[in-house]
């Protein structure tokens, strides 16, 4: 029986979804050791939902009482509340912010840790996390050897529970830390990370000039949640900034739908995108690595085929 | 100002990986190299060190004997010393116990900043560089794409999801370094030459119990062959038809 504590990611006074996974993950996850309590913990003060909440699969919710996100205040936060409930776990989501959590809190509880976790599963008595190493190119499975286990867990790889349950609320005082957030700047528009994308169109060399990326950008307005990629030659390029770049020196993703255009697929940018569910290639090369990996392919000029397929697109979504 | 920055010696990104009969990355033909983040993070402790115009640099690594060669590129490019920490089972070790080792080094060289790569190449825990923050007690800035120095204060940007954010903290600092932070300098010719007489130390430490159990490793599922729907703007149709009705994502 392993009790989980989840620490979530709240920011402009909202609940990030890969905090509903994380907390998905975490009630599967106690579950499965034969029945545990999941606590989340918010480091910030916020507004949350009892009922979201217990759905997703929390049977408590503690509110820390800062009003702004500090990281180090927010791990010592994380670090005394597993210490004052005996947590036998530790789960954030593997964010940039949860990732900049888990090596803290595994530091301030004295143990090891588990990134970007795929599966959880329980056998002999431990948890045991798979992840992937090599930006994707092979898997390991570990487990964390002492009382507490911390790992963070990968978007798009864990669903809330659907349960009808209300979390009990309480509040707890948060702790401070020497760094300080002092400012966000939200990106302009509404698309999503392509972290975090359940859909993802990215784009290579094999545009021919960043001047076409509107071909691309259409693409990704025709298809609702989708997110902006792009190959590491085009972000050298400085066609497209590196937040969008997909691979080994980029992002691994996941998505349902991933539509790789133009992209040769380089041995570092498969290893970020493969274990997409589908994979569409368009690419003039009918021999470019890519279509290996591809659900389905088209060969011939990305310039061409994009026009037509954003309108094809646009038809059977509306 | 005394400036340390942590290194590790890491397959290359080209690297096909082969699973070994340890279970582990079987290293056979496998070229190794600086992790690539690291690189930004020797660059942005040497370009401390000249605004400042004083200090020193000093590059730490926890590895096999072999990492040597990343430490003489680390000198080649400019930094002052370099210690080498070494244990045979190096390699397999998880990133708490780095972190651990790294802290023990660092606890005594009153570095007031400490640079590393955002994450290594090999297992990308991205945990290291706060972990080991979090054991000297210091501040932390992970994934930083822009730094500032102010005086006594450190101001860093970073992108997090759907926008970037500004952290500040005061020295000393951990930074971990993500791409676009600087454009990382070459070795000259007289920079590696000039390398070959700076200090490296290299110290055997002994290794705690691992923190965490490698149980296997194993290759990604295999991807259902998938098929060659057609050429140009004709096949467009038929790739609509089958996403909608066979992987059903549209």
């Amino acid at each position: 029986m392993t009790d989980i504590l989840v620490v979530l990611e709240t920011r402009d006074g909202a609940l990030r979804n890969a905090s509903l996974e994380a907390v998905g993950a975490a009630r599967a996850a106690a579950d499965a050791s034969g029945g545990g309590k999941v606590t989340a913990l918010a480091t910030e003060q916020i507004e949350l939902d009892a009922a979201i909440l217990g759905s997703a699969g929390a049977d408590e919710v503690v509110i820390a009482d800062s009003k702004a996100h500090s990281p180090d205040g927010a791990a010592a936060t994380a670090v005394r509340v597993a210490g004052e409930t005996g947590t036998g776990a530790v789960f954030v989501s593997a964010t940039v912010r949860g990732r900049d959590l888990l090596g803290r809190i595994a530091a301030g509880l004295d143990t090891g840790f588990a990134a970007d976790c795929t599966a959880v599963d329980f056998a002999d008595g431990s948890l045991v996390f798979t992840r992937p190493v090599y930006a994707g190119k092979a898997q390991i499975r570990v487990k964390i050897n002492g009382p507490v286990v911390v790992a963070s867990m990968r978007s798009n790889h864990f669903g809330p529970a659907d349960r009808e349950a209300s979390a009990e609320m309480n509040t707890t005082s948060a702790e401070i830390g020497k760094a300080q957030v002092t400012s966000i700047a939200g990106k302009s528009g509404s698309r999503p990370d392509v972290a975090e994308a359940a859909r993802v169109v990215s784009g290579g060399r094999g545009l021919g000039s960043a001047e076409n990326w509107h071909l691309l950008e259409s693409l990704a307005d025709a298809l609702p949640g989708a997110a902006l990629g792009a190959s590491r030659a085009v972000v050298d390029s400085g066609w497209r900034p590196h937040s969008e770049q997909v691979g080994q020196t980029g992002k691994t993703v996941s998505p349902e739908l991933y539509i790789a255009v133009g992209i040769s697929g380089a041995i570092q940018h498969l290893a970020g995108m493969s274990s997409s569910k589908v994979i569409v290639a368009i690419n003039k090369d009918g021999e470019a690595p890519i279509f290996q990996q591809a659900t389905y392919g088209i060969v011939g000029d990305v310039n061409e085929i994009l026009p037509v397929l954003t309108e094809a697109i646009q038809a059977t979504v509306d | 100002m005394k400036i340390c920055v942590c290194v590790k010696r890491v397959p290359a990104t080209t690297t096909r990986v082969v699973i070994g009969a340890d279970k582990q990355l079987d290293p056979a033909g496998v070229e190794f190299e600086l992790n690539p983040y690291d690189e930004f993070a020797v660059e942005q402790a040497l370009q401390v060190k000249e605004s400042g115009g004083e200090g020193s640099v000093t590059a730490i690594s926890f590895g096999l004997a072999d990492a040597k060669k990343e430490l003489q590129k680390v000198l080649a490019m400019g930094a002052d010393n370099a210690v080498l920490l070494t244990h045979n089972s190096a390699p397999h070790a998880d990133g708490a116990t780095t972190a651990k080792m790294l802290a023990e080094e660092l606890r005594n060289t009153e570095a007031q900043l400490i640079f590393f790569g955002k994450q290594a190449v090999d297992r990308d825990q991205h945990g290291v560089g706060p972990a080991v923050a979090t054991r000297l007690g210091i501040p932390c800035i992970t994934e930083v794409v822009k730094f500032e120095l102010q005086g006594n204060q450190v101001i860093c940007e970073r992108e997090i999801e759907g926008g970037r954010e500004t952290v500040t903290a005061p020295l000393p600092c951990a930074i971990t370094c993500q791409k676009g932070l600087n454009e990382p300098r070459f070795a000259s010719l007289k920079g590696i030459m000039a390398a070959k007489k700076k200090p490296l130390e290299i110290k055997e430490v002994d290794l705690e119990s691992a923190a965490v159990e490698v149980i296997d490793m194993s290759l990604p599922p295999e991807r259902p062959a998938g098929r060659i729907i057609g050429e140009g703007p004709d096949a467009v149709p038929e790739l609509i038809e089958a996403l909608r009705n066979e992987a059903k994502v549209l």
